[in-house]
């Protein structure tokens, strides 16, 4: 065992956990943020949101300094291009955060209706993204390629939340015509959770590629198009 | 199947040194032989034009055919069967004369006294070296004049003045500087378009660029034999990927 090869693998790891423990402590922040539009956490992540930006460089540039120095070959190297694809996905789960934290900036009331709270499943969704969260980065750690499956079913409700959200932002934007800018909004934060999930879901597939060598990209897309299914987009 | 090679067994005395080793290859493709020193890989590779056959106290069983001919059957002359199976070595040797007579040297001792065919053959295979340019004003001055890389694709163009129909490459770049292994790669890759080439090296990087096929060996055995890209992306043998990626032992 070449020790050195191991130590740059490992503290390569060690980065992408570190970055990933920063975002979900965004995404955190941000659902307090947004609960209970607390402008202070919102202000927390914007500031924190230049960490993510640094480590998203930082991996990146470490990632290539492997591939430059080592020239990795086979699991070695789908190990580096999945970290550089994975870090690209937890900064833009970042980005989300950031973006959620300035709704509650911008937004003009001091609180949201407790009902239109509870119809969007705000709270629920951000519980799945946090399952996904910690489930992923346990698999990632383990390389645990069945945990990272668990995921794939988790952004399916997410999908379902996200369209049921829609219908009740709308139902809840026609009685309340005055709310209608806010309901767009609050549009926002929900698409940003789902669309999180579909981050969380490339994380996954990313981490069964790495550790399996398979590659589940697109999978679901080419499996409709061969039944002849319309292709959601 | 240009090569095949069926139930390889080779001792070294009481040394196992190749055990059942089966393979085939395709015409006009590269074959990569890697693994750890003392694996086997140079042994297997100098059976195919039967370079083993002076060391004393070797044994071999199972066949290997070229065009469905078997190597070691009675009839075959080895020097005819050098002609049609070329051999390059790890290191540059160029025989002791001008770089005109070293290209000329096959088809003098295979008797061809024509001189207008000689220098034209002799022209053609150093354009195929991708050497030509290099010489062409200086092909009687001594081979030793040439550069290290020179030498090695004047060797090269040596076993091509022949014209053989496989070439067999044992670490031919493993002495070169970064430029002069470019252009034996370079070199290797036109080659392909005419011969069969097995290459031995200990050049992960190599074989990754030249070949298409590779074949890992360790201990004596082939472990694991598929196209190149399958070996250096996703193995299917937990001792080749420890191997390819420097995590042997």
């Amino acid at each position: 065992m070449v020790r050195f090869i191991e130590n740059e693998l490992s503290s390569l790891r060690d980065e992408v956990v570190q970055m990933w423990n920063l975002v979900y402590s965004q995404l955190q922040r941000a659902k307090t943020a947004v609960i209970n539009l607390d402008r202070k956490a919102a202000q927390q992540i914007a500031v924190r949101e230049r960490r993510v930006d640094a480590f998203d460089l930082k991996i990146d540039s470490d990632v290539e300094d492997y591939i430059a120095l080592y020239t990795p070959v086979a699991v070695d190297l789908r190990f580096v291009l999945a970290m550089l694809k994975i870090n690209t996905d937890l900064e833009r789960i970042g980005d989300y955060a950031d973006g959620i934290a300035r709704f509650v900036g911008d937004v003009e009331v001091d609180a949201i209706d407790a009902a239109l709270l509870k119809d969007l499943q705000l709270e629920e969704m951000f519980g799945i993204v946090f399952d996904m969260m910690e489930g992923l980065q346990h698999a990632f750690v383990t390389e645990n390629v069945e945990e990272a499956f668990t995921a794939l079913a988790q952004d399916d409700m997410l999908d379902k939340m996200n369209r049921a959200a829609t219908t009740a932002l709308v139902e809840y934007a026609r009685k309340n015509p005055d709310d209608v800018a806010l309901c767009l909004a609050l549009g926002g934060v929900v698409r940003k959770l789902e669309r999180t999930g579909d981050h969380m879901t490339n994380i996954a597939e990313e981490i069964i590629f790495y550790v399996d060598a398979k590659v589940l990209k697109h999978a679901e897309k080419m499996r409709t198009r061969e039944q002849g299914d319309d292709v959601e987009v | 199947m240009k090569i095949e090679v069926k139930d390889i067994d080779f001792y070294y005395g009481s040394f196992h040194a190749l055990k059942n080793i089966s393979m085939g290859i395709e015409q006009n493709k590269v074959v990569a032989f890697i693994g750890p020193s003392g694996c086997g890989k140079s042994t297997f590779l100098r059976l195919f034009n039967r370079m083993n056959d002076l060391i004393p106290d070797t044994r071999l069983t199972g066949q290997i055919l070229i065009d469905g001919k078997d190597v070691y059957a009675p009839k075959v002359e080895v020097d005819v069967l050098r002609k049609e199976i070329g051999m390059v070595f790890q290191r540059p040797n160029p025989f002791p004369m001008s770089i005109f007579e070293n290209v000329a040297y096959g088809l003098r001792v295979n008797g061809v006294k024509d001189k207008v065919f000689i220098a034209q053959r002799v022209e053609e295979t150093l354009r195929g070296a991708a050497l030509w340019d290099e010489v062409k004003d200086k092909l009687k001055a001594s081979a030793y004049a040439l550069s290290g890389g020179q030498q090695q694709r004047l060797c090269i163009a040596r076993a091509m003045a022949v014209s053989p129909s496989v070439l067999l490459m044992d670490e031919p770049a493993s002495a070169l500087d970064p430029i002069s292994t470019a252009k034996v790669e370079e070199l290797i890759r036109e080659l392909r378009k005419e011969l069969t080439i097995i290459i031995v090296t200990h050049n992960m990087q190599q074989a990754a660029r030249v070949s298409d096929k590779t074949a890992f060996f360790y201990m004596g055995e082939m472990v694991e034999y598929d196209d190149t890209k399958v070996i250096f992306t996703h193995p299917r043998k937990t001792e080749t990927q420890n191997y390819i990626t420097g995590r042997f032992g």
